[in-house]
């Protein structure tokens, strides 16, 4: 028996979300009795997969193929799935997880269950409690197949380092020819991307127009944030479709979400509850965000938020 | 060309979510059925390939009778036939599989899924359709062109773009930015007539095990109310956040 964990890299090194994997990994494999197999495709520092909970590490070296390639990297990891006996495997809710998963299954003969908000409650059959309708609500299902893949919301699981046997092997790449060929990968200057990162401070229409972001962008650098917006500052070209957040945008799962102007409509909650607390800054107390806030301020973000980045500024050198 | 898009018909996006008392059903009543929105995104573009390059668009579902006016509003759109595979949509594998036999049937050289249904989240039925038929997939497409029978395609990942090329026929998942919001096509009396004259065949299913089942519902815990802070005490809101929150 084994659990197989896909674990994607940034610039050679393990992501952060998959060191959550490994994590979640090795608490599955505790209570299975189970080996925790760690993949990656790179020749990376084996030695933080280790202390993180891998029981064997296959690092597959992927050569000229710089870019994530859907069809060799599926390949490749049904054919571990298949040497190892898995039963269950897991990806991350990344982009690049949430495009391995269903292939992976399909090519394994397993059952993909999307968006793991916890450990599963049973292994046999395996039930697992998942995120659906963008976070309104839960469904408890079951696998139907021996093995399953799961993907792993972001940041519901947490970074627990235990360590594993950490004994290294090497894997070949799959050979098979891709059918799709990447011809060139643009990366945006934004230095911490949504999916990555601890803390989000989002603007919405309240903020009047582009020419005051330098508010939201301050504010996330200050913090080490991301920064995000709601759906409308998108449509009107305040800022580039990949900062929406929502129901019909990204994700966040975050552990501190600020929303500063954002009135928080249905669909832009949707999107951004999953993140552990919510902090609003919207000069209307009626805004529906307070009812889905931790904390808040009523008032005027063009005075608040120079206030906050000051005394933010203070106590960083302090 | 021959498009086809498979549509997800969802829940509105402002219902507010409830399950029967016994936990195990989704409770319908009084929810209103749309297009799923990344559905309409790829929709609109291929309606666009129908006027540049003479496309004709073949829209599909898995789903009940109740899903027939979603495929009409598709009809009244611009899509120029529908097809509804008469069966409860299961699972993922069961969609996908169902879409498949479609496929089989009568190929396409452009296949358009939705990144995601925003119902169930599963982000699955393209990528296993794809696979399943051993083409290529783009998920979290961005852009799309058409080059004699190459496609060109932008895949929006974490803090980029990646551009593509392949083949057709090809798989991608549409979302925003494939084209834009104002681009969004409202039927009008005249899309909306010409739609009642329009093919809309119903298709039995295939005999496919799901690969999973929903045993029940819950749904997220109440939440305690906000904590306010005077707009001049940040301070307050700092100290919160640092030693109660611990999130600084
Ligand atoms: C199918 C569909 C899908 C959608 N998907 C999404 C989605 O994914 N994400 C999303 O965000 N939206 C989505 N929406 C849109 C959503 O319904 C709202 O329209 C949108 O979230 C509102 O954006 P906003 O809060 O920035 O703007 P507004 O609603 O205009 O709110 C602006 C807020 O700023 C406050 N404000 C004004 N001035 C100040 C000031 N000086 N200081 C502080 N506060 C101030 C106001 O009180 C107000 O609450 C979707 C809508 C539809 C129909
Ligand atoms: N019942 C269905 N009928 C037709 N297409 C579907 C159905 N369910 C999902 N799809 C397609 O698959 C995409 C991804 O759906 P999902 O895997 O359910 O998140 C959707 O955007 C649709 O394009």
């Amino acid at each position: 028996m084994a659990v197989v964990i896909f674990i994607e890299t940034q610039n050679g090194k393990a992501s952060k979300t998959g060191l959550e994997l490994l994590s979640y990994g090795r608490s599955i494999a505790e209570a299975t009795s189970a080996s925790l197999i760690a993949v990656i495709f790179s020749d990376s520092d084996t030695q933080e997969l280790t202390d993180h909970g891998a029981d064997v590490i296959y690092t597959v070296d992927t050569a000229t193929d710089s870019n994530f390639n859907l069809e060799r990297y599926s390949a490749t990891l049904s054919e571990i799935c298949a040497l190892e006996k898995a039963t269950i495997v897991v990806v991350s809710s990344s982009s690049e997880g949430r495009y391995l998963g269903p292939s992976l299954a399909v090519k394994t003969g397993a059952t993909y269950l999307s968006n793991a908000v916890a450990l599963p409650t049973t292994y046999n059959p395996l039930t697992v409690k998942q995120s659906c309708f963008t976070n309104k609500g839960f469904a408890i299902s079951e696998s139907m197949s021996s093995c399953t893949v799961l993907s792993l919301s972001s940041n519901a699981f947490g970074i627990h380092p235990q360590p594993g046997r950490g004994e290294v092997k090497t894997y070949p790449y799959a050979s098979t020819k891709s059918k799709l060929e990447v011809t060139k990968v643009e990366h945006a200057q934004e230095s911490i991307s949504i999916a990555d990162a601890d803390i989000v401070v989002s603007g919405g229409r309240g903020l009047k127009g582009p020419e005051h972001w330098h508010l939201i962008e301050d504010l996330a650098s200050t913090l080490g944030a991301a920064t995000a917006c709601s759906k409308p500052v998108s449509d009107l070209g305040w800022r580039p479709h990949s900062e929406h957040v929502g129901q019909t945008g990204k994700p966040v799962a975050s552990n501190l979400y600020i929303a500063i102007g954002i009135s928080g409509a249905i669909q832009h909650l949707a999107g951004i509850n999953a993140s552990k607390v919510k902090v609003v800054i919207n000069n209307d107390p009626e805004a529906p965000f307070f009812k889905a806030a931790d904390y808040g301020i009523v008032g005027d973000a063009f005075e608040v938020v120079p206030r906050l980045i000051e005394k933010l500024k203070a106590l960083k050198k302090a | 060309m021959k498009i086809l898009v498979c549509i997800s018909c969802v829940p509105d996006t402002t219902t507010k979510i409830n399950f029967t008392a016994d936990q195990k059903e989704f409770d319908t009543q009084g929810v209103q059925y749309i297009i799923n929105p990344n559905d309409e995104f790829g929709l609109t573009r291929a309606i666009r390939l129908q006027q540049s390059h003479g496309a004709h668009v073949t829209v599909v579902t898995v789903g009940e009778v109740s899903c027939e006016q979603i495929l009409r509003k598709c009809l009244a759109i611009g899509a120029d036939a529908a097809v509804r595979i008469d069966a409860h949509p299961n699972d993922g594998y069961f969609v996908a599989k169902q879409l498949e036999a479609i496929c089989i049937k009568q190929p396409f050289d452009l296949i358009i899924t939705g990144r995601e249904s925003i119902d169930y989240n599963g982000g699955m039925v393209g990528g296993m359709l794809a696979t399943l038929m051993q083409l290529p997939y783009v998920t979290q497409c961005v852009g799309l062109e058409i080059n004699g029978d190459q496609a060109l395609m932008q895949r929006e990942i974490d803090g980029g773009n990646e551009h593509s090329k392949a083949n057709l026929p090809v798989v991608i998942g549409a979302q925003k930015g494939l084209v834009e919001e104002k681009d969004l096509i409202i039927p009008n009396m005249r899309g909306i007539m010409q739609a009642r004259q329009k093919p809309l065949l119903v298709e039995a299913p295939l005999t496919i095990e799901a690969k999973s089942q929903i045993e029940f519902y819950e749904k997220p815990k109440p939440r305690g109310p906000v904590t306010l802070f005077d707009p001049s005490d940040v301070d307050g809101l700092l100290n919160a956040l640092q030693n109660q929150a611990k999130v600084l």
